[in-house]
């Protein structure tokens, strides 16, 4: 038993607390595990910002199978450029995001390839919750109480990189599934996604990634819940010049050629860069 | 209000004939009008909106379609920012709808869609670039947008596409401010798909004190 009533003491009843933790929701990777750069759970209501190296493997998996996670991407050395959601699904001639696909930039650049997914799908439309909407439907007044809303949550965790509020860009929600019916009507299908889906994505250029965990917009349930999201990302190599993804059509073959052509004359990766 | 080229408008503040692949902005006052007028028909007009006491707050694709629950804007859509509040609404719209899913276009876009020899063609992101630039803003600023008189239907597969239109010549689109606001406009240069009928051509933006 310590007492913070000294300075001594506050030291003491300070350095015991890390020995109760609880170790899942540890940030820091061990020593011993050199290829893991980050390995991270996010509950809901929180958020994640990190550089990852050019060819790494982000493994965002679900192990309950109700998370929801709103996600940004930017070149992380110049970072006007961001995932551009319109392009994404204009360029490839498709909304629904899957497998073999790419999360492209406003530079007609690959950010990321979906490498694998065993998601029930996601959401390239709808909005990421805001002050308005979450006060509106979960009373929350802001960041601090029971129902953070994704925008203020990725503004902070931009912040954190230098960005502001102008860098919160459309994002894509990941692990719930919206259809579009023929009259353009949403769909909901959200509740589908099945506990241990996960998703892997290739980071083909060195890039920022924030995201949140925070509910669907369109989720209709009353209570704001949101399954934890694990994340877990390993050094990797880039596309080669032979890769499924690359060589899937003629417009990621250019996104790709477009990242190359960025690439030359610039060193092959990032090191240890924070956040 | 007649539509078309010459329709007349009571309590005009400005009236502009945007040439083709033109740029444009202009700050509309909380309770005024624009009218947006396909002289030629179908000519896309790319088109942003941000709240003019804190531009930061700006035209949101996701906001504007996850309120209405549905991806295409027709009459009565509220155009919202990205703090989920009215910016303008679409009060008249004699095409059945208008597209806010494609985004513009852009120079580096257009060089995966048609090839890199596309990638020296003028765009609507340099448009847009350039307008914002003007107002001391810039490439932060700058997020998916709404496409009057462009049709990208979204099929049951998820397949989506820029198809030929479903303008004409002389139809129009006519918007009440909700706050004071700052219009960006790209009168789009594209001719490398059938938004604008593979001819950029004129259109006309009128700014009225009142409906």
């Amino acid at each position: 038993m310590t007492t913070t009533g000294t300075t001594d003491g506050a030291r003491a009843h300070a350095r015991a607390q890390a020995d109760a933790a609880i170790a899942e929701y540890w940030r820091t990777v061990p020593l011993e595990e050199p290829d893991v750069i980050w390995r991270e759970t996010v509950e809901q209501g929180n958020y994640a910002v990190r550089v990852l190296p050019r060819g790494a493997r982000l493994r965002l998996s679900d192990p309950a199978g109700d998370t929801c996670v709103q996600l940004l991407v930017f070149n992380h050395h110049q970072r006007a450029e961001r995932l551009n959601v319109a392009d994404t699904v204009k360029v490839q001639w498709q909304a629904y995001l899957g497998e073999g696909q790419l999360l492209l930039s406003d530079m007609g650049r690959t950010l990321m390839s979906i490498e694998h997914d065993t998601s029930r799908g996601h959401d390239t439309f709808n909005a990421m919750s805001n002050r308005a909407w979450n006060a509106e439907k979960y009373s929350s007044d802001g960041l601090y109480d029971h129902a953070p809303n994704a925008r203020d949550l990725l503004t902070v965790a931009l912040s954190k990189a230098g960005l502001t509020r102008r860098d919160v860009a459309p994002a894509v929600n990941l692990f719930k599934s919206v259809i579009v019916e023929p009259d353009g009507a949403f769909r909901w299908e959200g509740d589908q996604s099945p506990p241990g889906g996960e998703v892997v994505l290739r980071a083909d250029m060195d890039v920022l990634v924030a995201l949140a965990v925070t509910p669907h917009v369109l989720d209709p349930r009353a209570e704001y819940r949101a399954s934890p999201l694990h994340i877990e990302a390993r050094a990797g190599a880039p596309a080669p010049a032979d890769d499924s993804i690359r060589t899937s059509s003629p417009e990621a073959l250019r996104a790709f050629e477009n990242v190359d052509d960025w690439y030359r004359g610039r060193p092959a990766a990032l090191v240890g860069v924070t956040p | 209000m007649t539509s078309g080229g010459q329709a007349v408008f009571e309590h005009v503040v400005s009236d502009t004939t945007l040439a083709a692949r033109a740029p444009w902005s202009q700050r509309i006052r909380a309770g005024q009008h624009l009218h947006v007028i396909d002289l030629e028909g179908n000519q896309a007009v790319d088109f942003l909106v941000y709240s003019a006491d804190d531009p930061i707050e700006r035209y949101s694709a996701a906001d504007t379609m996850s309120a209405q629950g549905n991806v295409y804007l027709t009459t009565g859509s509220v155009l919202r920012s990205n703090e989920g509040r009215p910016l303008m609404t679409i009060v008249t719209s004699n095409v059945d709808r208008h597209d806010t899913v494609g985004g513009a276009c852009s120079r580096e876009s257009n060089s995966l869609r048609y090839g890199h020899h596309t990638n020296h063609q003028h765009a609507c992101v340099d448009n847009f670039l350039h307008e914002l630039a003007q107002r001391g803003m810039g490439k932060h600023d700058l997020v998916p947008n709404v496409n009057f008189f462009m049709n990208v239907p979204v099929e049951g597969d998820g397949s989506l596409g820029i198809v030929d239109g479903i303008s004409g010549p002389g139809k129009s689109v006519e918007l009440r401010a909700e706050m004071d606001v700052i219009v960006v406009v790209s009168n789009c240069p594209q001719i490398n798909n059938p938004c604008n009928g593979f001819n950029p051509t004129p259109v006309r933006m009128v700014v009225s004190a009142s409906g």
